[in-house]
């Protein structure tokens, strides 16, 4: 596909949104038939489901803004690695359920803070969405937070597998807060999201006497395509198909 | 956690499930579901049974707190009135227009 690097800032931004919610949306669905009870199957599904509805908007969004003919399908589905521009925390393995909740926390309450802001972007296709997905976004909050007390303050192997979680999952959520796009009054300064996002994490980590991790390095690079080897191989399983039988329908 | 029923530590306690479609109603039995406590209890059943928009309000009960008769008691708790079509309100004639009945 051609470079993406060339595409007109208000695309690549919301590429990398829509990126952020495909991947996870595709992480998350891996879970189905796995998880602890079906019960939390279909709540892991529903959530993904909603991701997979703002990729679609995102996606759709970012193909017309460019303006090159390509539509959600191409983006997702005809593009490498090196051309996605997620963050990598939404592209590492699920892990246990600790570590799928710890980055659900993390990542939903990041999203809550960033739909919120975007609900008064100068981009009418922006707000619109970020208007409806907050909505979406604050019971993904919920589900994981519910699921972080539980685990944190549970019995004391959940509590030491739920810190587990967290401390695999810290080091990506730093990268969260990395600029993402120059659009004023367009795109939300990550940066400004960050003191609500600390907020309540932290207020959930204490309630669940768990203890926010230090990590010693931190990831970076993902809104540059740079990835961690994960996502190649999610790819491969989410592509497969459209790459096989071009244009099949069902 | 001390609600619902079956509290041994593999399984989750089993709920009963109650959703009310639109305002005005009354809250129906839709089915049942496996939740560790009564708040997870209420985000299941919103899962489970409201993701196509089925509803406004949602009840969930341990099942465990479900008082049933039992089957054995059928002829006695049922049969007495099977011969008494007096007690059905069709005796009398519905005045036109008379609507929500």
């Amino acid at each position: 596909m051609s470079g993406i690097r060339t595409l007109p800032p208000l695309a690549a931004y919301s590429l990398a949104l829509g990126d952020d919610a495909l991947i996870l949306a595709q992480r998350l669905g891996e879970w189905v038939a796995h998880a602890p009870q079906i019960e939390e199957d279909v709540a892991l599904a529903n959530i993904a489901l909603d991701l997979l509805g703002q990729a679609r908007t995102l996606l759709g969004y970012a193909g017309a803004v460019e303006g090159a003919g390509r539509d959600e399908d191409d983006l997702a589905y005809l593009r490498d690695d090196r051309d996605f521009r997620n963050v990598q925390l939404v592209e590492i393995p699920n892990g246990d359920f600790a570590v799928t909740m710890a980055r659900q926390l993390v990542f939903s309450a990041y999203q809550y803070e960033l739909y919120t802001a975007l609900g008064s972007s100068g981009d009418a296709t922006l707000a619109g969405l970020a208007g409806k997905a907050v909505k979406e976004v604050a019971y993904h909050r919920d589900h994981a937070t519910q699921w972080v007390l539980r685990l944190g303050d549970g019995t004391e192997l959940s509590h030491v597998r739920m810190q587990a979680g967290l401390d695999q999952v810290w080091p990506y959520t730093e990268e969260l807060f990395d600029p993402a796009s120059q659009l004023r009054g367009v795109a939300a300064d990550p940066a400004t999201l960050r003191p609500a996002w600390d907020q309540y994490v932290t207020s959930v980590l204490s309630e669940a006497t768990l203890s926010k991790p230090e990590p010693r390095w931190r990831s970076r690079g993902g809104r540059d395509g740079l990835h961690t080897e994960h996502l190649g191989h999610l790819l491969a399983e989410m592509q497969h198909l459209h790459r096989s039988h071009p244009g099949a329908t069902w | 956690m001390t609600e619902g029923s079956d509290t041994s530590k593999r399984s989750w306690p089993l709920w009963e499930v109650f959703v009310r479609a639109r305002r005005g109603l009354a809250h129906q039995h839709v089915g049942s579901l496996h939740a560790p406590d009564a708040t997870m209890a209420l985000r299941n059943a919103r899962d489970v049974y409201t993701r196509r928009s089925e509803g406004v309000s949602i009840w969930v009960v341990p099942s465990s707190a479900i008082v049933a008769n039992s089957p054995d008691e059928k002829d006695q708790f049922f049969d007495p009135a099977q011969d008494k079509v007096y007690r059905h309100p069709t005796f009398y004639d519905v005045p036109e227009g008379a609507k929500h009945l």
